[in-house]
C-alpha cells in the first residue's frame, strides 16, 4: 500500500454517515488539510469524535459549522457557540463524555477491551443508564469501548516509512485514535528521513495514508 | 486586592514542596502567579504537559488548557491524554483547583452544565474531582448576592463527595465528613456575614484571619 498520498487521492475514501476520529485539542494537533478535504468532499451526515468542539472557525468545529455533522461525541464544546445552539436546536446530537472516559473508551477499543470500569461519573447524571460493578467493594461505571470507521490524526512530524512523532501538546488524542479505526490518516507538517527509534510515537504499521501539509 | 487574586493567594499556600498540581480555567490558573518562591511545584496541563510554564503571546505549537499558547519548564514533558487522564484518574495528581457554580456541604460538587441555558460540557473536570488526591474549590462566595455554598446541590453535579477545601474572597471552609468547618475568615469581614452569605451550616469554633491578606 502507497502510504504518502496526496489531497484528490484521499476524497473517494470519504462517504457520507462515516464515523470519524478526529485528533487535536481545540484544535491544537487538529488536521486541518483532512479536515478540508472532508469538506471539499461534501460528505454529510458524519459522526464525529473528538475531544470538544474545536472552535466555530478551526478543527473540528468548521465540521459543525458547514453542517455536515449528525452526531458529535466529545467532552467539552463550550468554544463553539454553533454547537451549542445546533445542540439547542436539535441539528446536533451531541453526546458529552468526560474526557478521561472519552480517551479511554477509545484506547479501548483501540487495545481489543471489552469496556473500561472507571469512577469517573459515579452519583451523576453520566451514569445514567449505565451498568455499575462492584470490584474489591468500589463501585465503578462500565464503559464501553468507541471506534470509528476512519480517524484522522495531526500535529505529526513522520518518517519515510510512516513512523509518528508529534510536536509539543499536540500528541493528545491522535496516538490513541492512531489504534481504534479501521483507516488511519494522518497530516504530517513534514517528512524526515528516518525517525529516531525510541522517540517513535505511533509505529508506522497503524498508519494507512499520510498527507504532507 | 480583587476577589480572584485573593482566592488565588490563599491557595497558592496549600501547595506543597514537590506537588503535581492541576489548575483549571479562570480563577485557578491564576494560583500559578502566587506559589512561594521556595515551592518547587509542577504544574499539569491536562491536554498533555506535565510542567506546563507561562502563557506565550505568540503561538509555541503547544497549548494549555483553555486552547491559550503555552510553554513548557525545564523538566517537563509532552504525554498523550490516556497517560494523562492516567496521572489525574490514577491518583498521582496531589492536588487539582477548579471552579463551581455550586458546592454543597456533603463536599459534592457543580460546575459544568445550567440545564437549558448553559451546556459546555464536563471536559475533564469529572476525572479531575475523583482522581486527584485533593480538590480544591476557587469560587466567589456568593453568585449575585446568591449563596454557592449550598446545603444541596441543585444543579448536575461534576462529582459526589470529593470536594475537601473551599476558598473564597471571604473565607475558608474544609469539607469533613461530619460537614462544613469555617476555618478561616477575611479580616475585613466578620462570622457572622459569612454565615449569612452561606446555605450550607458551618461549624464554628476555632476560626482564623483568612492567611494571605492583611487587615
Amino acid at each position: 500500500m502507497r502510504k504518502f498520498i496526496v489531497k484528490s487521492e484521499l476524497i473517494p475514501l470519504l462517504k457520507d454517515g462515516m464515523t470519524i476520529m478526529v485528533g487535536g485539542f481545540l484544535a491544537n494537533g487538529s488536521p486541518e488539510h483532512l479536515i478540508d478535504a472532508l469538506l471539499e468532499a461534501g460528505v454529510k451526515d458524519l459522526t464525529i469524535i473528538a475531544n470538544d468542539g474545536g472552535w466555530e472557525d478551526r478543527g473540528v468545529g468548521r465540521l459543525i459549522v458547514a453542517g455536515r455533522v449528525k452526531k458529535l461525541i466529545a467532552s467539552h464544546i463550550g468554544t463553539n457557540p454553533a454547537a451549542g445552539r445546533m445542540m439547542s436546536a436539535g441539528t446536533l446530537d451531541v453526546d458529552l463524555v468526560p474526557q478521561g472516559t472519552l480517551v479511554e473508551r477509545i484506547r479501548a477499543k483501540g487495545a481489543g477491551l471489552g469496556g473500561i470500569l472507571t469512577p469517573t461519573g459515579l452519583g451523576t447524571i453520566v451514569q445514567e443508564g449505565k451498568t455499575i460493578l462492584t470490584v474489591a467493594n468500589a463501585d465503578y461505571l462500565l464503559e464501553l469501548p468507541l471506534g470509528a470507521d476512519l480517524a484522522l490524526l495531526g500535529g505529526a512530524i513522520a518518517d519515510c516509512f510512516g513512523n509518528l512523532r508529534y510536536r509539543g501538546s499536540m500528541r493528545n488524542f491522535n496516538p490513541i485514535m492512531a489504534l481504534a479505526a479501521d483507516l488511519v490518516v494522518a497530516e504530517v507538517s513534514e517528512i524526515i528521513p528516518e525517525l529516531d527509534p525510541e522517540c517513535v510515537i505511533t509505529p508506522h504499521p497503524l498508519v494507512d495514508f499520510i498527507l504532507e501539509a | 486586592m480583587e476577589d480572584k487574586y485573593i482566592i488565588a493567594k490563599r491557595i497558592a499556600m496549600e501547595l506543597s514542596d514537590g506537588d503535581l498540581v492541576n489548575l483549571g480555567i479562570g480563577t485557578p490558573t491564576l494560583v500559578a502567579d502566587f506559589i512561594p518562591a521556595d515551592r518547587h511545584v509542577i504544574l499539569q496541563s491536562e491536554n498533555g504537559i506535565v510542567g506546563i510554564g507561562p502563557l506565550s503571546d505568540v503561538p509555541t505549537g503547544s497549548v494549555n488548557a483553555g486552547g491559550n499558547p503555552a510553554t513548557i519548564v525545564p523538566g517537563g514533558s509532552y504525554i498523550d491524554s490516556a497517560l494523562s487522564f492516567s496521572l489525574i484518574r490514577g491518583g498521582h495528581v496531589d492536588v487539582t483547583v477548579l471552579g463551581a457554580l455550586e458546592v454543597d456541604q456533603e463536599g459534592s460538587l457543580a460546575s459544568w452544565i445550567i440545564p437549558g441555558k448553559k451546556v459546555p460540557g464536563m471536559g475533564g473536570a469529572m476525572d479531575l474531582v475523583v482522581g486527584a488526591k485533593k480538590v480544591i474549590i476557587a469560587t466567589t462566595h456568593t453568585n449575585n448576592g446568591r449563596p454557592k455554598i449550598l446545603k444541596k446541590c441543585a444543579l448536575p453535579l461534576t462529582a459526589y463527595r470529593q470536594v475537601d477545601l473551599i476558598v473564597t474572597e471571604l473565607a475558608v471552609i474544609a469539607i469533613e465528613p461530619d460537614g462544613l468547618r469555617l476555618l478561616e475568615v477575611h479580616p475585613d469581614h466578620t462570622i457572622a456575614e459569612v454565615v449569612s452569605l452561606t446555605e450550607a451550616i458551618l461549624k464554628i469554633d476555632r476560626v482564623r484571619p483568612m492567611k494571605g491578606v492583611e487587615a
